[in-house]
């Protein structure tokens, strides 16, 4: 923690803003999973803790590690692109899984499938 | 060209990312390019057709439009999950896309699950519809209008 002392306020200010800005929506995004009841609902709490909740612990991290380190270091970028490029694919699956699962059991919710398509749901895209 | 590099965007994406994971020096360039080159090869043989953009303008304005548009609706999910008070439904939308190019298709798609209060359910390539789920149904044609016009339209424009 010494290292951490001898961090000038200027930058400890904003590193610990962006840590409890990312935190808190981590959290909320935990609470919300927990208290929501649908799963249709749910899917939406935790992408608070996967878009500005990681980003801003994130760049936390980044202005942190780049002063202590005496350095600019930016692997933080690499975490935060491939949480964005990767939870699409989860959150499609998922809700493919749900979604058959819904209709098979004739939940009214759920809106059927769009006509013609006769192949499996859930297209993931490949990425570059 | 083409030979060499069947996958430009990835090959420049890989140097990216293995200049930001190592520290950078003229060794590495060297080392990730080639890494990057040979990954390229690789991949042209899963899938030899490479998306390229006409054009890339529209792609840094989506990016910036995107960048306020998560940060705004993280905010109002946020509010709402704490207990915004306001009564509140979610719903199901259908929008019928026009985007056909893969590359587009998987970018609109981490743009949809990125921004916190809309997830991307279901896309069926014949008939271009997409299933949406929304968190805070407001009036079904904005949300069209918002993916049609906000997204969609800068999409089309760069991959065509």
């Amino acid at each position: 923690m010494t290292a951490l002392e001898a961090m000038p306020l200027w930058l400890a200010l904003p590193v610990a803003a962006l840590l409890v800005v990312g935190s808190t929506l981590a959290f909320l995004g935990a609470l919300g999973l927990l208290r929501l009841t649908s799963f249709y609902e749910r899917i939406h709490a935790p992408t608070l803790g996967t878009s500005w909740g990681a980003a801003a612990i994130l760049l936390a991290s980044l202005l942190g590690y780049s002063w202590l380190q005496d350095r600019v270091i930016l692997h933080e970028i690499v975490i935060g692109l491939f949480v964005m490029i990767t939870t699409p694919v989860t959150l499609m699956v998922l809700g493919a899984a749900a979604l058959k699962r819904d209709r098979e059991e004739g939940d009214p919710a759920v809106p059927p499938r769009a006509a013609t398509g006769g192949h499996a749901p859930g297209h993931v895209e490949r990425q570059g | 060209m083409r030979r060499l590099l069947p996958h430009p965007i990835l090959s420049l994406g890989l140097l990216g990312v293995w200049l930001l994971l190592t520290r950078l020096s003229p060794g590495h360039v060297v080392l990730g390019s080639a890494v990057a080159v040979v990954a390229g090869w690789a991949f042209a043989r899963i899938e030899p057709e490479a998306p390229r953009p006409r054009a890339v303008w529209p792609l840094v304005r989506l990016a910036g439009i995107v960048f306020l548009d998560v940060l705004r609706s993280n905010y109002a999910v946020a509010r709402l999950l704490v207990g915004g008070g306001r009564q509140r439904r979610s719903a199901f939308v259908h929008i019928r896309l026009r985007l056909k190019n893969r590359l587009a298709l998987g970018m609109l798609a981490v743009i949809i699950t990125a921004t916190p209060g809309t997830a991307w359910l279901e896309y069926d390539e014949q008939t271009g519809l997409l299933l949406l789920h929304v968190f805070d149904m407001v009036d079904e044609a904005t949300w069209q209008d918002l993916i049609a016009n906000r997204y969609e339209s800068l999409l089309m424009e760069a991959f065509g």
